[in-house]
């Protein structure tokens, strides 16, 4: 046998499988790219137009278009109310539920219960959107009268937090069921209680990954659209009263680009800015979470 | 020193008890927070069901009697043509003729046709279904009240007709027919481009790049990060690009088709195909890491290379996770409104789309924009349009459910 036949073949429709699998793979990075080439590329048109300023985009409180005024928090402020508002709710409730799910129900409950949160994280945001003004903005207005409008941040804040509590609890339960069992064991043994458990063992020793699945849930109520579109309100308003009606800036980039924006206005380069800003908090966001995964971590063994 | 001294026994007794309680307590709290889950899930699906049904006053500018004997409904095409020739104008029958030939139309489209244009009935209110079903009595005395002249009717704005029907400026006549075949378009386009992507960068992942490397570690923090991006970024990025960057292709000019912009079914079927592919590629890495290390060792065993051993042996045996997969993403997409907005929806569109270079619109489209009307009947058939997405949403879930029940192998 001559030693060649040995040696490893070049076969060349291997390695045309293997370059065009790599390319497809790479795509995935090439679309991050684009998005930060194409909404920074006309991003930049905004800025460098004489009627915008820097200083102004970041230290005004004035969102008017139509008077050249360009201050973004008019529009931040909505889009901090709200998303504090969601995250208000859904913490506290999707931590008990993921507390619940991981250590009190049976299996047969967990069996019974983990659908309904699933089915609660697969119905369309624009679902949530018709929910919050039709149902809880009604009631607000029950209980708090005229000093709340048809449209408010109150009521897109609390749907919107129903609609990260799947998230939130789903992550956490993750977080908390990779806490060894010699953990619970060696603290029941002790003769502590199952709430002594769940918080004081299991709460401390999951803190990282229920830290990453707020961080998380607060990246995904940022940039949530529409039920903010729907129910908060249209104009920019700059205020962080949550019975107010103010445009977040995915309510504001919806509401603009609806109509037939012609390209290359102020109006269309701005929302270009815009995105591009969701885009780095939410990056910075995921990232972070990521990185207090990785970071606090218990590590057990 | 702190000397610890232990509680005499009823003290000590007390203090367990009080432990146990605040246990109790904290149990009823964890409890309570999946009610609340349980609440506003039911509550949103009474809602939308509370909308879609119920009593409805309505007017008619002409009353029905003057202009036939027989109900309308009962009448045949013939009789039907006859009434729409005597009673509408020779231009605004001969639009209606250039669109359609009259004699072509069924009975029921002429009917509509009668109501709509002739009859020209006028929504006055609407009720929601828990309060006709049991405040009757007070609706009827207000409707009474306010509007003498209108008829009080029980209806379910989800009927056969609003499935079946294109869209309508009046909410009477509207149908979701347009947005659900633009929907379908849209899912469809997306997954066709996301689903081969979406495995092929999964297989290169799992099966080829070195996990170790920092390459692939780029590749997947980046996959997970996109799995991030806000919807509403991935419809500026479409916007940016498929709309205007590609107009010659997304517009079918390429194609000689003429008569459209940028803003068509393939330029949103595209967005759409970004937007999940990250969620496509994620369930597909679950699919192929959930085959066994030995089948790869028995088919490198017996000679095959690396291509043939994930051609042959661990996409076969992944397949089943990968459909389901796909499935849960076309979920995802077809419930995607903000992207839809800024690619560019149309919101008024009457004819089917029949081929990727038509504007469009979508189920989710539709809904945002009756919700957003202030006329409680387009709310009505907002929640209408709710039911219809719920149970394309029902049914692309169960079967993704079975899919997994039947083909999913434990090894």
């Amino acid at each position: 046998m001559n030693e060649n036949s040995l040696r490893k073949k070049n076969r060349f429709v291997e390695s045309a499988v293997e370059a065009a699998l790599f390319v497809v793979g790479a795509l995935t990075v090439f679309i991050t790219v684009s998005i930060v080439i194409v909404l920074g590329d006309q991003a930049l048109l905004f800025f460098q137009d004489p009627k915008v300023t820097l200083t102004e985009f970041f230290g005004a409180t004035q969102w008017q278009p139509a008077a050249d005024k360009f201050g973004i928090w008019a529009l931040v402020s909505a889009t901090l109310t709200t998303s504090a508002l969601a995250t208000l709710v859904a913490v506290p409730l999707g931590l008990s539920a993921a507390i619940y799910l991981s250590e009190y129900a049976s299996p047969k409950a967990r069996g019974a219960l983990k659908p309904i949160l699933e089915t609660l994280a697969g119905v369309p945001t624009v679902v949530y959107g018709y929910f919050a003004l039709l149902f809880i903005t009604p009631i607000l207005q029950n209980i708090f009268g005229k000093s709340i409008g048809v449209y408010n941040m109150l009521s897109a804040g609390i749907v919107m937090g129903i609609m990260i509590l799947p998230l939130i609890s789903s992550m956490s339960e993750d977080a908390l069921s990779a806490v060894p069992n010699s953990l619970r064991e060696a603290a029941y043994a002790m003769g502590a209680t199952k709430q002594e458990v769940s918080l004081q063992v299991l709460l401390p020793a999951a803190l990282s990954g229920i830290g990453a699945a707020v961080i998380v849930g607060i990246a995904r109520a940022v940039g949530e659209t529409m039920i903010v579109a729907i129910a908060s309100g249209a104009g920019p308003n700059f205020t962080f009263n949550p019975l107010n009606a103010a445009e977040t800036m995915t309510g504001h980039i919806a509401r603009i680009s609806g109509g037939d924006l012609p390209y290359g206005t102020l109006d269309y380069t701005s929302l270009f800015a815009i995105a591009l800003m969701l885009f780095f908090i939410t990056l910075i966001l995921n990232l972070v979470s990521q990185w207090v995964v990785a970071k606090f971590r218990e590590q057990y063994e | 020193m702190n000397q610890f001294t232990y509680p005499e026994k009823n003290e000590m007794e007390r203090f367990i008890a009080a432990r146990y309680r605040k246990a109790w307590a904290w149990e009823l709290a964890f409890l309570s927070s999946l009610l609340i889950a349980i609440i506003s899930l039911s509550a949103l699906f009474l809602n939308v069901v509370d909308g879609a049904f119920g009593y409805v006053a309505f007017e008619y500018k002409k009353d029905p009697a003057t202009l036939s004997a027989k109900p309308l409904a009962e009448l045949n095409q013939e009789e039907l043509l006859a009434i729409l020739q005597a009673n509408l104008s020779k231009g605004a029958y001969k639009k209606l003729d250039d669109k359609k030939p009259m004699t072509s139309r069924s009975a029921d489209d002429l009917r509509n046709l009668a109501v709509e244009r002739i009859l020209q009935v006028k929504t006055r209110e609407t009720y929601p279904l828990f309060r006709s079903l049991f405040q009757r009595a007070a609706i009827e005395a207000e409707v009474a009240q306010k509007f003498p002249n209108a008829k009080l009717e029980f209806r379910s704005w989800l009927t056969p007709a609003f499935i079946s029907t294109p869209q309508s400026s009046k909410a009477e006549f509207a149908g979701a027919r347009t947005a659900i075949l633009g929907s379908l378009w849209i899912v469809g386009i997306a997954v066709l481009l996301a689903l081969p992507i979406g495995v092929g960068a999964a297989v290169y992942l799992q099966e080829y790049s070195n996990k170790k490397s920092i390459l692939n570690r780029i590749i997947q923090t980046n996959i997970n990060n996109l799995a991030g991006v806000p919807s509403i970024v991935y419809g500026m990025l479409g916007l940016a690009i498929f709309v205007r960057a590609w107009e010659p292709f997304t517009s079918g000019a390429m194609f000689g088709v003429t008569d459209t912009n940028g803003r068509t079914l393939l330029a949103a079927g595209l967005t759409m195909g970004i937007l999940v592919l990250p969620l496509m590629i994620i369930n597909a890495q679950e699919a192929i890491k959930a085959v066994p290390d030995s089948i790869r060792q028995a088919a490198f065993g017996v000679g095959s290379t690396r291509w043939q051993m994930v051609w042959h042996h661990v996409l076969p045996a992944a397949l089943p996770g990968i459909l389901t997969g796909s499935i849960l993403a076309m979920s995802r997409a077809i419930g995607e409104t903000a992207p839809l907005i800024i690619v560019g929806a149309s919101t008024f569109v009457t004819l089917d789309p029949s081929s990727p270079f038509t504007k469009f619109t979508a189920l989710p489209i539709q809904i945002y924009q009756w919700t957003s009307r202030a006329q409680g009947e387009f709310h009505a058939i907002a929640a209408a349009g709710i039911l219809v997405l719920s149970g394309l949403l029902l049914l692309l879930n169960a079967t993704a459910i079975t899919l997994r029940n039947r083909y999913q192998r434990r090894w």
